[in-house]
């Protein structure tokens, strides 16, 4: 009786709190709004720039955020703490649901993903079927892979690289030049241009070893502008700005994907049609991302793999067992370099063109939001991530429903900004630690029990 | 020179500068094979200098730290090799190593010094298993082909098997067995320095090197560790090298003292010659005013 006694004031609802809070929040709104709704500039007819006050569309935002938060005073909050009362904070355990899904999540993923073609094939047509493997599956597909391989260098090892874009670029120009100019097919350079992106990421791992955490973060940016400004101005090998074009397409095993009596198409008895170069693509790039999950799985439970993570955890006591820091920090920037450019050279082949614009900083940046929004070390939590990064902004271009809202000049697509801001706002005040907080052992004697994201370590470089 | 029959370890002149503080002043001793030694001294004396020096993470301004595997006729190269210029000498039946020019990981890897730390530096968002599997690194790397044959799934999960024997066969010594798959950031305090230790052994050290093992353990914790550190040296062939401050841990299980006043040995003997003797006793709890003067003088300040 007594703890209901003392419950009781809290679940009545607190309507002069609810009030206040309101206000609060009307206050706020309106200042923050003022500069950005309530005054527009335009031009008038002496052409000169003079300020437009827009009061009924400001007040209407200020009323909104000041009902809503009314709303959420009044019925969200009461229902929380109800709820928080009756779970006390010592029940959270790993639910059997949850034990389920990390079961079976992943084996689902890659059924889904195996037959996702087809589905789209029979759901969307020939027609209409490019576009949601190419803009949707195949560019998914390789920010997906360039997560995986930035997760190597930020999640396991703990090393923050803001040029990873760098490998990207190295991957895709190795595989431009060394196609057009020697006529080499796809599957034999492919290996050659994660090789060389892996000995750039050498070159890069040797003057930053002894640097951490922001440090590390600046000369890694810079070097991913190097070799950006590299590829703009040594214009007889790279073109430039106007870039490489005319790529080599990617063949079926020698079979051209063209309209040709020896082409794909004539020779498996098909009606002529793009999309079968583009579901090639597709199997390729999503051969390429499970082959990078399996290596990195098994990397995980090598001592290289776990050497990566004590790294993370603590370097000293690294050494003080006999690991070599150097050599373990220079293969977790080649191995993370590696996919970027295996990734690099599947999206020269499947662009045909390329140039220094597809390599700027906001691609390193978007990688690193995907490692980061996914979860520092998690596989799963990365593709999902690429998933909701990647697929989100594309997403946006399909919603001509917002045009009836908002009318006919918007431009979904111009929000995409907008929207990685708000991902990384939300991920940061619910999950700081990324989708999958928690970290899988990669051994265990009796049991796997998940640890807990607070006592994992992110690096200091 | 080197004053006992079988030394494993031999510090000799040893100095440490950092600009102008000496924390280590021309310290000379030796620590032998089947022993533990036992380092102490006031707070700031530079017992963690020495272990720094001795473990590779610090390079010493002057002096030489020598270490023998095997045959102890290895001690009579010392003086070749240290002219030579060269870290080490290899042969199947022993070798010598001179740790001053090692960088520290090669002194864990090659000349087998282990260490732990006076603030515990676990794997903390690994599991105690996972601890213990990253200490041995080194053989497992070997083992799984240089990860290359690892990755292919070929002949590791053999070598696996042994290290995760090897591992519980610590996790049993220092009774950390039920908490084999527990994160190393969730076991108490005791449990975390026990497993510090632990993880040292699993390295297979000719020398463990303990730096303040008992601070913060309750008596009887304390008196288990005396227990663990005893076995070490009796069961396994390493010796140990041990900083400490609580006396009982340091009299009832050291064979040797060595005492550091502001980086100078200010004795070096049995724990009962330690015990009487003036100069650490006075180092310890000072002296009466009156003989501040003459003890500084007899001490050497």
């Amino acid at each position: 009786m007594a703890t209901a006694d003392l419950a009781a004031p809290n679940t009545r609802i607190d309507l002069g709190r609810a009030l206040r809070d309101a206000g609060i929040t009307a206050v706020l709104t309106f200042l923050l709004l003022l500069p950005l709704i309530g005054f527009k500039t335009v031009q008038n007819i002496h052409n000169e720039l003079a300020l437009e006050t827009r009061w009924p569309l400001l007040f209407g935002f200020v009323a909104l955020a000041a009902v809503g938060r009314l709303v959420y005073s009044l019925t969200v909050l009461p229902w929380r703490e109800r709820r928080a009362r009756r779970m006390p904070a010592a029940a959270a355990g790993p639910s059997p649901l949850r034990a389920a899904l990390a079961r079976w999540l992943p084996r689902a993923a890659i059924g889904f993903v195996l037959v996702y073609p087809a589905l789209v094939l029979a759901t969307a047509g020939f027609g209409g079927a490019a576009k949601w493997i190419d803009n949707f599956g195949i560019q998914i597909l390789i920010y997906v892979m360039l997560g995986f391989g930035l997760n190597i260098v930020v999640g396991l090892a703990g090393l923050l690289d803001l040029g990873y874009v760098a490998f990207y670029a190295v991957g895709a120009y190795s595989y431009a030049l060394l196609a057009k100019t020697f006529g080499l097919s796809f599957f034999m350079l492919l290996p050659l241009a994660g090789c060389l992106a892996a000995f750039w990421g050498i070159l890069l791992g040797f003057p930053v070893l002894r640097l951490r955490g922001d440090y590390l973060a600046i000369v890694t940016l810079a070097f991913g502008e190097i070799i950006r400004l590299v590829l703009i101005n040594w214009v007889p090998v790279t073109n430039g700005y106007a870039g490489i074009s005319g790529i080599p397409r990617p063949t079926f095993f020698g079979i051209p994907f063209n309209a040709d009596d020896n082409g794909f198409a004539a020779t498996f008895g098909l009606e002529f049609s793009p999309i079968y170069r583009t579901i090639f693509l597709y199997y390729v790039i999503l051969a390429l991302a499970l082959l990078t999950t399996f290596v990195t799985v098994r990397l995980r439970r090598l001592p290289i793999g776990r050497a990566w993570e004590a790294l993370r955890e603590d370097e000293i006591a690294c050494r003080s067992l006999g690991i070599n820091t150097t050599n373990t920090k220079l293969t977790a920037f080649a191995m993370g370099a590696m996919f970027g450019g295996f990734a690099g050279s599947f999206f020269a082949t499947r662009q045909g063109f390329i140039s220094p614009e597809s390599f700027t900083f906001l691609e390193s940046a978007t990688i690193l939001a995907i490692v980061v929004l996914g979860g520092m070390g998690s596989q799963m939590g990365v593709a999902i991530a690429a998933i909701a990064m990647i697929g989100g902004t594309e997403i946006l271009r399909e919603l001509e429903v917002l045009k009836s809202v908002f009318g006919p000049d918007f431009d979904p697509a111009q929000y995409r900004m907008l929207l990685f801001g708000f991902a990384m706002v939300a991920i940061m005040v619910w999950r700081p630690r990324g989708l999958i907080a928690t970290r899988a052992p990669s051994v265990f004697l009796k049991e796997r029990k998940t640890i807990a994201g607070s006592l994992v370590k992110e690096g200091h470089g | 020179m080197v004053t006992y029959a079988r030394p494993l370890l031999a510090v000799e002149h040893l100095t440490m500068r950092f600009g102008g503080l000496i924390a280590i002043n021309d310290l000379t001793f030796t620590a032998q094979r089947g022993e533990i030694t036992a380092l102490i001294g006031p707070n700031g004396a530079g017992k963690t200098t020495v272990f720094n020096c001795i473990t590779g993470f610090y390079k010493p301004t002057k002096g030489r730290i020598a270490l023998v595997h095997g045959v102890p006729t290895m001690w009579k190269e010392l003086d070749a090799l240290t002219r030579r210029g060269a870290r080490s000498i290899r042969r199947p039946n022993g070798g010598l190593f001179l740790l001053e020019r090692m960088p520290d990981y090669l002194v864990a890897r090659h000349a087998r010094v282990a260490r732990t730390f006076q603030n515990i530096r676990l794997f903390a968002g690994m599991t105690v298993l996972e601890n213990l599997l990253v200490a041995q690194h080194n053989p497992l790397m070997a083992a799984s082909g240089y990860t290359v044959l690892g990755v292919l799934g070929l002949g590791y999960a053999f070598a696996e098997r042994a290290a995760i024997d090897k591992a519980r066969h610590w996790l049993d010594i220092t009774g950390l067995l039920a908490r084999a798959d527990d994160p190393a950031g969730d076991l108490p305090y005791g449990a975390q320095r026990r497993l510090e230790i632990a993880r040292a052994m699993c390295t297979d050290p000719m020398l463990l090197c303990l730096d303040e093992p008992a601070a913060g353990l309750n008596p009887r914790e304390s008196g288990e560790l005396n227990a663990l550190i005893r076995s070490i040296r009796d069961r396994h062939a390493t010796s140990v090298l041990l900083i400490e401050h609580d006396m009982s841990v340091v009299m009832e299980i050291s064979d040797h003292v060595v005492v550091l006043d502001y980086g100078v040995k200010i004795a070096d003997g049995t724990p009962d010659e330690i015990k009487n003797d003036a100069k650490v006793i006075a180092a310890y709890l000072g002296v009466a005013d009156d003989k501040v003067a003459a003890t500084e003088a007899e001490v050497g300040l």
